[in-house]
């Protein structure tokens, strides 16, 4: 099943895109299937902490810190690696992160790239730069090589092809990898991993993500569970390493605390299959690693995040994809049609903020504000609040309909007084009468029309409580007397 | 012990025999119940909208008119949550209504948690009996004040004569969230026929909603569907409960 849009350069339509995937009833079904385990998986795992919420508040803080000093760890950070005999390159743009990591290949004189998986990657679409420089560029992140495969783009930020049944992925290796049809998941996962030794053979430069980075040791740390990571990070002579700027964190002791809560946060293991670790290039006792490390850290719109006091706090976000698994909104729409590289709950806060409020408005209004993702996020982001602030920014820019506007002016007139407020409910009730029908309005205008789109509205209480209160007191104290 | 009563605009306009059962149960439990008349709405739909202005004054207003208040009682989790939870936001650049908001928060309580947790009620001395099948939606601004989804149905199964069947996806979205309902009409509308299907799994006859916002959406979109499931507050539940209970102790035995 593909329910992405394959062209990037249209302009975000959001309510089309809504509308598309709820005409397919095998959408909701899908990401409810694969979100709604990994959401009792997450709780499952995070019972085994003592204290998880401790947890989550301490890497809250670790992560607030870093950003409040975020200045002196990056400078630590590139000391540190520079030390090991690594190249650090600062991108501000993702323009200039392509440029810097094609030039980086060309220098090297690579052809073949194998990848790792990395979310910062899609932010810039590297790929589609690297093939158009003219080199061989391989995911070798299962899900991201399905994707390549199938050229399409992720739809869940840790598992890409959730959208994807194992039906799809048969038919897809029968006619890219030319194996008979089989939708037995150890026979094409061989089958991939096949194709990719291959490719991790011949390969002379990996890039990786970076999910943490130890300023005082200028480790790198990535997370994957396959193992690809790994041989991305070994083999291949040139490595480039691409990070966000928020990634940092100060000390190993950090690290330890985070990585406590990705796993369980993010699939409810305990722990990543692997978690690999690297310092710069291949040093002398080493026994492999390679020869030529690079790490690039990019901007992309993060500073000007970080000085927006209300919105900083979502720099803490480590990419686990909790928020994605437990929103209801996210298992009813899916990835793709939030039409940005973050989907669910994470996506409606960064992609108006990476992009514009102007392109992406739906986005912070899709979302009931039930709060289950502040409630799983391991870093404790308050997401409905910031969603708020975000609908205030929307009317700050101007983009809440006049109606709207003027509705809410007279709403606040009328809930300063008594008098206002229930004068006004009873003309409501009266204005209602015409269009109700034994008790029910199965029809409202304007604005008001989504609700009735949907649902019928009772008819107000003839007679509301302010009216009754007085006479069932004296009801009661008769009753009591009595 | 003296409780203001927080009715809602909801419950006031829509849903006035909760708020009347409210009182009673209140009453009966010796707590003595006023009702401050100037009260409107706690400023929920416009702080949703991101109308942080509109907000603001009309939380004001809500402080002035339950300031003196010893105790504040709402039958509406989701109003305590935005007492509790959100006004601290709206006023943390005025220190003078802060303290004010902070101080409100402190004493306000949802129904089920005054019950539960402040009045500790030993409900086995009320004999309680209500006949029925009911299941239980679970509001998402109950997470907001620290209740559980399984703390009303904790205090469903004490009652004799009900039997409680468990919702699937008990703690999930009903899709209602105010302003959305209206704005982002097709995903809220998807949500909800989704939660509907879960009731009617159920097959119980009742529902209980403790707040009146998942209870329009939820009854308006079974009435649409044409599913026959009566949604009922816990306050009404307590209330015949409590007096059936009353009734066998004075005529049996």
């Amino acid at each position: 099943m593909n329910t992405a849009t394959t062209d990037h350069d249209a302009k975000p339509n959001f309510k089309q895109s809504v509308a598309r995937v709820l005409a397919d009833p095998s959408v909701s079904e899908i990401f409810t299937r694969a979100t709604d385990r990994k959401d009792t998986a997450r709780l499952a795992a995070l019972a085994d902490l003592d204290d998880p919420l401790g947890v989550r508040n301490l890497a809250a803080q670790i992560k607030n810190h870093t950003l409040q000093n975020l200045d002196r760890y990056l400078k630590q950070l590139v000391d540190k690696v520079r030390k090991l005999g690594g190249h650090v390159h600062f991108a501000r743009t993702g323009e200039q992160a392509k440029e810097i990591m094609v030039g980086i290949a060309r220098e090297a004189g690579v052809k073949n790239i194998v990848k790792a998986k990395s979310m910062v990657s899609e932010e810039i679409e590297l790929n589609d730069e690297l093939i158009g420089a003219g080199f061989d560029v391989v995911e070798t992140d299962l899900g991201e090589f399905i994707l390549q495969l199938a050229n399409e783009k992720p739809s869940h930020i840790v598992t890409p092809v959730a959208h994807k049944l194992k039906e799809d992925i048969a038919e897809l290796f029968k006619e890219k990898l030319g194996i008979e049809y089989t939708t037995d998941p150890p026979t094409l996962t061989a089958a991939a991993r096949k194709y990719l030794r291959a490719k991790f053979k011949a390969a002379d430069m990996g890039i990786t993500g970076v999910n943490f980075a130890v300023a005082e040791t200028g480790t790198i740390c990535i997370v994957t569970n396959e193992g690809n990571g790994r041989m991305c990070t070994s083999r291949p002579k040139v490595l480039v390493s691409l990070m966000g700027i928020e990634k940092v964190v100060p000390r190993m002791k950090d690290l330890a605390v985070l990585l406590k809560l990705l796993g369980k946060s993010a699939t409810g293991q305990r722990m990543t299959c692997y978690t690999s670790l690297f310092n710069g290039p291949k040093q002398a006792d080493d026994l492999d690693g390679p020869e030529e490390f690079h790490l690039v850290i990019m901007d992309r719109g993060r500073t000007d995040i970080l000085s927006k006091l209300e919105y900083r706090y979502i720099l803490r976000c480590i990419r686990c994809g909790a928020c994605l698994n437990t929103c209801p909104v996210y298992k009813i729409i899916g990835g793709h049609a939030y039409q940005s590289v973050y989907p669910g709950p994470i996506g409606t806060m960064l992609t108006p903020l990476f992009n514009s409020f102007e392109e992406y408005q739906d986005l912070p209004l899709a979302c009931s504000l039930c709060g289950a993702c502040y409630d799983a996020c391991p870093v404790r982001m308050d997401i409905p609040t910031t969603l708020i602030q975000m609908r205030n920014e929307l009317l700050k820019q101007g983009y809440v309909p006049f109606l709207y506007r003027m509705g809410f002016k007279g709403w606040r007139i009328g809930m300063l007084s008594k008098f206002l407020y229930r004068w006004g409910s009873r003309m409501a009730r009266i204005f209602m009468k015409p269009i109700t029908r034994k008790g029910w309005i199965r029809w409202l205008p304007s604005m008001a029309s989504g609700w009735t789109d949907h649902r019928d509205l009772p008819a107000m209480a003839r007679k509301p409580f302010h009216r009754q209160w007085k006479k069932l007191l004296k009801e009661i104290e008769t009753e009591e007397q009595h | 012990m003296r409780v203001s009563l927080f009715v809602t605009c909801l419950t006031d306009l829509y849903y006035p025999d909760v708020a009347k059962c409210v009182v009673r149960v209140l009453r009966r439990l010796g707590v003595d119940v006023e009702f401050p008349k100037k009260q409107t709405c706690c400023g929920q739909p416009a702080l949703n909208s991101g109308m942080i202005g509109e907000a603001r004054s009309v939380a004001a207003h809500m402080i002035d008119v339950f300031e003196d208040a010893e105790l504040v009682v709402s039958p509406s989790g989701s109003c305590c949550a935005i007492i509790r939870e959100h006004y601290p936001h709206l006023f943390k650049d005025d220190p003078d209504m802060l303290a004010r908001a902070l101080a409100l928060g402190a004493k306000t309580f949802e129904l089920v948690e005054f019950l539960q947790k402040k009045l500790k009620v030993d409900w086995s001395q009320w004999n309680l009996k209500f006949p029925g099948v009911a299941t239980y939606h679970y509001s998402c601004h109950h997470r907001g004040i620290g209740m559980s989804p399984q703390e009303v149905p904790r205090l469903l199964k004490q009652i004799e004569g009900l039997e409680y069947r468990q919702l699937d996806k008990l703690d999930q979205c009903c899709g209602f969230g105010g302003t959305f309902s209206i704005k982002s009409p097709a995903i809220s509308g998807a949500m909800t026929r989704d939660k509907v299907a879960c009731i009617k799994k159920t097959g119980a006859d009742l529902v209980v909603i403790n707040e009146g916002g998942c209870t329009l959406n939820i009854i308006g979109c079974c009435h649409r569907e044409g599913i026959k499931v009566k949604a009922i507050h816990i306050a009404e539940i307590l209330d015949r409960a409590m007096q059936n209970g009353k009734a066998e102790r004075g005529t049996g035995r």
